[in-house]
């Protein structure tokens, strides 16, 4: 076929052959640019009409008329045709993912929610921000028993929902009134949702609908137990030496601070040099990424009138022992005159629950995800101990761990609570690293 | 010796570096920033981008005064220049935009210190230590405070579980011809030439030699570029790249393609190449030759060797997503690591790299990078090339407009150029956008933008343009890629 200067406009009757892509003999496929031809008006492109062997009869630089025959496709020696299989795959790859904005694939990756777990509502499937806000929404709503395909995904996909890390005290105890909820529109977050909803009544036994608040609380409850592979490791600590140095210091610490010296301050101490040597205790689990904390940030359970809260005590490790205790009896102040903010309950790398003040010799407490780890303090009841091969009486609180087998193993889990163990046992070791 | 500790440390106050050192304190670290240089904004600022942008615009200027203004009515003597004039705007331009990020360092409360660091392993802490050899400012009597050589005075170690390198890269040699920094030359001394060279030999077909042979070309200098491979702007769209090369070669810059540059002969202050085109040895006089051959990462000197810090085959360093090095606390952005050379690519890895340290997901997007060459007419790309497409297999259609049938380019008398935006051939999702013509650096950000939103061809068809602009080109060429194009 040969191959022929097009008309390019009307008054145009000549071209410059400006270039061969091609050299003489190659074998050229259908529709790849042979030459460029420019004209006082345009540049163009001439392609190949057919596949086969090239052969230029007038060479680049010419000026030549329109129709003018510049070179010949022999259709006999066409090569084989390129499949599109053997293309390089990124780009295609690139291609199928719908439409959405720098922002929202941000927030995708947040939210660790891959582009094809929405179906996009906009124009040609493109997906909306609120397209992945309700499939946030739908995440979180979604009881985890329904999702039987991919029972580790949606833990990742969750990470930022705390539950209330819970001793399991009867169910009296456990009224969870201030859950953290950052991504989801305000949940009534400060008051409970009191039971005005309508009650089904018949005599012998009552249904009633759970509180929007009530469901949520137990929604991540169970989404903490089946998400995290989380177990809890005991032991016991004897608290002779920090009984003695709070009835030491009592009144000084009293005078200096306006505040008695309580147990809580020993036992963040305790932690926060404890998660220093054991920093994946203070990590999470990000997507396939383990997220290192470098910072502190304390949750204690506080039991109030309207159910457990975990404010989040920040930068802990720079407070000293008075600063936390100041700090906690803050947050109990507060939580009394009904003044905590969310965000006093945002966050956290760590929590400590302390089902002792219920009476609580021994639980396990759920995790508070996405953090890895919680200590549950207990109790303390004088015991018969053995010291030097004598049976003493000591006071003494079991402590537990519970952990996340996912990044923490048992070997760090159980050095960690002996850690506290032995700086509640020594508290002067403490005190000595600041 | 005194030391001081911080959230992050970050070596090399170039655009990824100043402005990851930004972020990192917007978002609460506490940052040190180490830079060899008494001015901050690395290679861009001092003698890159900025510089070269400052003089491009002038003696774009110069060249429109001289052959330009007749056809407007505009009837003037020769104009006459002054290169000493032009030169001190120039490092006007830099200081001002020097001393602009000094005032955001110290706004934002960043520990700037200058000299040289080296990694000096970890402490017993598990802190990363940086020992920064101090240099006194040279005494301010040039503008050229960057060319001269730090004293060093004394040393202090920093320490922090961070260390951000973004050290950025310097010019290349051409194998066995050093630089000597006066005949034969990197960019940098080609942007501080104190008179107009009577012949100017560029070696490299790349943006950077082309821009500053049209520099040169336009205050009047023979220039004549010379690259190794069959075409220039290797990387770019064929189309776009042929086209800036007629243009550039009708403003009188000679090219030899397929050209080796074998040796360089210094006679006094001018210089013989030699060089092969394939037939034989030849020689060309000429006064300096600019080496724009392609750049190399800096990363002697920083103690990575002592680390382990592990480099690619091209000594560029491994990274994973979060810019972290083989060794952990050990992070790089920039020319340090793989991908284009550019100062945008650096600041959007600096950013991703240290939001990142603060637990957000972000990530640089690569493929909706743009690339800018500053010639006359200027050339603009993001995505694809219809060369990518044609070996990906992916189909695609081609909608192209000239600015020759553009009323504003008309007015303007630049009527060079096109846009050609490539769009599959299914969805109509925009692959890639070229330009070559008029301002084509600042119109591809429509293009960028509608790409980055997943955009289609009937996307920016539809969106309405202000007329008369610019930017209507893009618009037609979308158009054109149903055949629809209204002006063509």
């Amino acid at each position: 076929m040969d191959i022929k200067i097009p008309e390019v406009g009307e008054s145009v009757r000549e071209a410059l052959l400006a270039k061969w892509f091609k050299k003489n003999g190659d074998i050229v496929k259908r529709d790849e640019p042979l030459c460029e031809i420019e004209t006082d008006k345009i540049t163009l492109d001439l392609n190949a009409d057919v596949a086969g062997l090239l052969t230029i009869s007038v060479a680049e630089g010419a000026t030549v008329a329109v129709g003018a025959v510049i070179g010949v496709i022999d259709e006999s020696t066409a090569a084989p045709e390129v499949s599109a299989a053997t293309a390089t795959p990124g780009l295609a790859e690139k291609l199928a993912v719908p439409s959405s904005s720098p922002s929202l694939r941000r927030e995708m990756r947040e939210h660790n929610i891959t582009p094809d777990e929405i179906e996009g509502s906009g124009k040609g499937g493109r997906i909306t921000l609120d397209d992945l806000f309700s499939r946030i929404e739908e995440k979180s709503k979604m009881p985890p028993s329904s999702r039987p395909a991919v029972p580790v995904e949606p833990a990742l996909s969750a990470p930022e929902h705390p539950v209330v890390p819970s001793v399991e005290a009867p169910p009296t105890d456990i009224q969870p009134a201030n859950v953290l909820v950052p991504d989801v529109p305000p949940v009534q977050p400060l008051s409970v949702h009191t039971e005005q909803t309508p009650v089904y009544s018949s005599g012998r036994e009552e249904r009633r609908p759970m509180s929007p608040l009530r469901k949520r609380v137990a929604e991540r409850l169970v989404a903490a137990r089946q998400q995290t592979a989380m177990l809890t490791t005991f032991n016991e600590a004897d608290l002779s030496h920090v009984k003695s140095l709070r009835s030491t210091y009592h009144e000084h610490f009293l005078q200096r601070h306006g505040i008695a010296l309580g147990f809580m301050p020993f036992f963040v101490k305790a932690c926060i040099e404890a998660l220093r040597e054991f920093p994946q205790v203070n990590a999470s689990i990000d997507g396939d990424d383990i997220v290192y904390h470098h910072y502190y940030d304390i949750g204690i359970a506080i039991g109030g009138d309207k159910g457990l809260v975990v404010p989040v005590v920040r930068n802990a490790d720079r407070f000293k022992l008075y600063e936390i205790d100041q700090a906690i009896s803050a947050f109990v102040e507060k939580i009394k005159s009904n003044q905590l903010n969310i965000s006093d309950l945002e966050g956290g790398t760590f929590t400590i629950s302390n089902g002792g003040v219920y009476g609580s010799m021994l639980s396990t407490p759920i995790l508070n995800p996405p953090q890895s780890a919680v200590l549950g303090m207990h109790a303390i009841q004088d015991r018969p101990v053995v010291r030097d091969g004598q049976i003493v009486i000591r006071p003494m609180m079991y402590l537990a761990l519970s952990y996340d087998h996912r990044i923490i193993d048992g070997r760090e889990a159980v050095g960690f609570l002996k850690k506290i163990k032995e700086y509640i046992e020594e508290p002067e070791e403490l005190l000595l690293e600041g | 010796m005194s030391e001081a500790t911080f959230d992050l440390i970050v070596i090399g106050a170039g655009p990824g570096g100043y402005v990851a050192a930004i972020r990192a304190s917007q978002l609460g670290m506490k940052v040190a920033v180490v830079e060899k240089r008494a001015a901050a904004g690395g290679v861009c600022l001092n003698e890159g981008c900025i510089p070269s942008k400052a003089l491009l615009d002038s003696s774009e200027l110069f060249a429109m005064a001289r052959d330009r203004f007749a056809p407007h009515g505009i009837a003037i003597d020769p104009p006459f220049l002054d290169l000493d004039t032009m030169m001190l705007r120039k490092e006007d331009v830099v200081k001002k935009l020097t001393d602009g990020i000094s005032y955001l360092f110290k706004k934002n409360e960043i520990e700037r210190l200058h000299g040289t660091a080296t990694l000096k392993g970890l402490t017993a802490a598990g802190q990363h230590q940086v020992e920064v050899d101090l240099a006194v400012p040279p005494p301010v009597s040039s503008g050229q405070q960057s060319l001269l050589e730090p004293v060093p005075q004394s040393t202090v170690i920093l320490t922090a579980p961070k260390v951000l390198l973004a050290t950025g890269s310097d010019a290349s040699p051409l194998p066995g011809i050093p630089f000597d920094g006066h005949v034969v030359v990197s960019a940098r001394e080609a942007l501080s030439f104190d008179q107009v060279p009577e012949h100017l030999v560029v070696a490299g077909g790349g943006f950077i030699g082309l821009e500053l042979g049209s520099v040169w070309r336009r205050l009047g200098a023979q220039v004549t570029v010379m690259e190794m491979l069959p075409q220039v702007l290797p990387n770019m769209d064929r189309q776009i790249a042929d086209t800036l090369y007629r243009s550039l070669r009708k403003q009188g810059i000679l090219f030899k393609l397929s050209t080796r540059i074998t040796g360089v002969r210094r006679i006094g202050a001018k210089a013989i190449v030699q060089f092969n085109s394939g037939t034989g040895s030849e020689e060309v006089d000429c006064d300096k030759v600019l080496v724009a051959v392609g750049r190399r990462p800096l990363t002697g000197g920083l103690g990575l060797e002592a680390l382990g810090v592990a480099l690619d085959e091209s000594g560029r360093v491994t990274v994973d997503d979060s810019y972290q090095s083989s060794v952990a606390g050990i992070f790089a952005i920039g020319d340090l690591v793989a991908g284009p050379m550019l100062a945008h690519k650096a600041s959007e890895e600096g950013v991703a790299c240290v939001e990142r340290m603060a637990g957000m997901a972000t990530k640089v997007e690569y493929e909706y990078i743009p690339g800018a060459v500053y010639t006359w007419p200027e050339a603009s790309c993001v995505g694809a090339t219809e060369e990518q497409l044609k070996a990906a297999g992916v189909p695609y259609r081609s909608g192209r407009f000239d600015f020759a049938a553009l009323g504003r380019a008309r007015c303007m008398d630049e009527t060079e150029g096109f846009v050609k935006i490539l769009a599959h051939l299914e969805s109509d999702r925009v692959l890639g956008v070229h330009i070559v013509g008029p301002r084509a650096s600042d119109l591809i950000s429509e293009a960028v933008t509608v790409m980055s939103f997943g955009g289609t061809a009937r996307d920016i068809a539809l969106i309405c343009h202000a007329h008369p602009t610019l930017p209507e080109a893009i618009r037609e060429a979308a158009l054109d890629v149903h055949k629809e194009a209204i002006h063509a």
